[in-house]
């Protein structure tokens, strides 16, 4: 009896020293996956709101857009952004032009330069409902609609739009549904 | 048949090309077309209404084809910044990163320099989730939800026609349109995470990046 006791008591004693061994090496895997997270990661691409970088900077300027920090880029690119939407849009041709927002060429693209999501976190989450203006973007929102009409549809762009033809590409909704729970994206095709 | 299908290619390509494109998707020359492409970036509140939720795509337009062996780069570093004192300077970030099938999470933290250049702070809240590929796998840690792998875009327009508009080659949209991103993926990483861990209330000023390794 002693003796088996004497036995089960060194085989787990060794047990154990080889477990810590073990341990020791799942320690060591950690600290090298760890390590494998360092040094400096320098900015390629970003993003605010969607096709601000498309629609509203010059051609050459895209790549710095995309390396300037939010804060400095209203005082760089606003400038640029009003000469361009009103080259691109007639319903800015006049002094005092507004959107269906009520801002002018120089407010509306004051707004944009600054390329953040504003995002409410006190209630509905949206590009525009028809009541919530930039309180987020969520998956279904029509935001390619919602900036034409704010790009070509003038005062009234929502309702009585300047130039009806440009200020609604008729894509209206995905091509998959979106699911109601995590991840809310559809499977891939 | 083969040659207009060719064509039709060849036309659709070089209309990409002219015009740069869509919500982010190849937005610019130094981004466009490698892995660290941003194609869009969604912020809304999530089924839990407690919760707020984050997605940045990466990798647009792949085809059904270019999925299955379309990756995650491990030298790419996603940032989700998050300004909670409007001043458009991130003061929490979450960054994701992939590692040997997994993408890796830290945060929300408050990064020790904000702005071009990131490091990670492995001493930060650190979550990971195995990178799915046609079936999500979800991973619920340190109260927060995480995905990674390939979705279908969520974005839609007809960029076609409004490439066709721009190029001066068509006056107004088509209606119906069609959805260029119809049938196409993009790689997503999807974060749902507690509000009170953002700024709890008010709004928040939100922005994503995508950093190569230096």
């Amino acid at each position: 009896m002693k003796i088996y006791k004497i036995k089960y008591l060194a085989i787990a004693v060794f047990s154990l020293f080889v477990m810590s061994c073990n341990n020791d090496d799942k320690d060591d895997d950690m600290i090298k996956i760890t390590t494998d997270f360092s040094g400096t990661f320098v900015q390629k691409d970003q993003m605010g709101r969607p096709a601000v970088n498309t629609v509203f900077v010059s051609a050459a300027s895209k790549d710095t857009f995309n390396t300037t920090i939010p804060s400095e880029q209203g005082a760089v690119f606003q400038s640029m952004f009003e000469t361009n939407i009103k080259a691109l849009s007639p319903a800015y041709a006049n002094a005092g032009d507004k959107n269906a927002l009520g801002l002018d060429a120089a407010a509306f693209t004051g707004l944009l330069a600054t390329d953040v999501l504003n995002v409410s976190l006190d209630g509905k989450t949206t590009f525009f409902d028809g009541t919530n203006v930039l309180t987020g973007r969520a998956l279904a929102d029509d935001v390619i609609t919602v900036e034409l009409i704010l790009i070509f549809g003038g005062e009234e762009g929502l309702s009585n739009s300047e130039n009806p033809t440009l200020s609604d590409d008729n894509v209206s909704a995905n091509d998959k549904n979106f699911l109601t729970s995590f991840p809310y994206l559809a499977s891939p095709w | 048949m083969k040659k207009s299908k060719i064509l039709v290619a060849t036309v659709f390509a070089a209309i990409i090309g002219l015009i740069t494109i869509a919500a982010d998707h190849i937005d610019a020359p130094d981004a466009s077309g490698t892995t660290a492409d941003i194609t869009d970036f969604y912020a809304f509140e999530a089924e839990d209404t407690n919760n707020l939720v984050f997605v940045a795509n990466v990798q647009g337009l792949l085809s059904p084809t270019a999925t299955s062996t379309a990756s995650f780069a491990e030298n790419v570093m996603v940032e989700f910044n998050i300004d909670t004192n409007a001043d458009n300077v991130e003061d929490l970030v979450i960054q994701a990163i992939p590692k040997d099938g997994k993408m890796y999470f830290f945060g929300p933290y408050k990064p020790n320099t904000t702005g071009l250049n990131s490091t990670i702070n492995e001493m930060a809240t650190k979550s990971e989730v195995a990178i799915s590929s046609s079936t999500a796998i979800i991973a619920n840690q340190n109260g927060m939800k995480f995905f990674a792998g390939p979705r279908d875009d969520p974005f839609f327009m007809d960029f076609a026609r409004y490439g066709a508009i721009i190029g001066g080659t068509a006056t107004g949209f088509n209606n119906p349109g069609a959805d260029t991103f119809a049938g196409t993926n993009v790689l997503s990483i999807v974060v749902e995470v507690p509000k009170s861990e953002i700024g709890g209330t008010g709004t928040i000023n939100t922005w994503v990046e995508a950093k190569t390794k230096q």
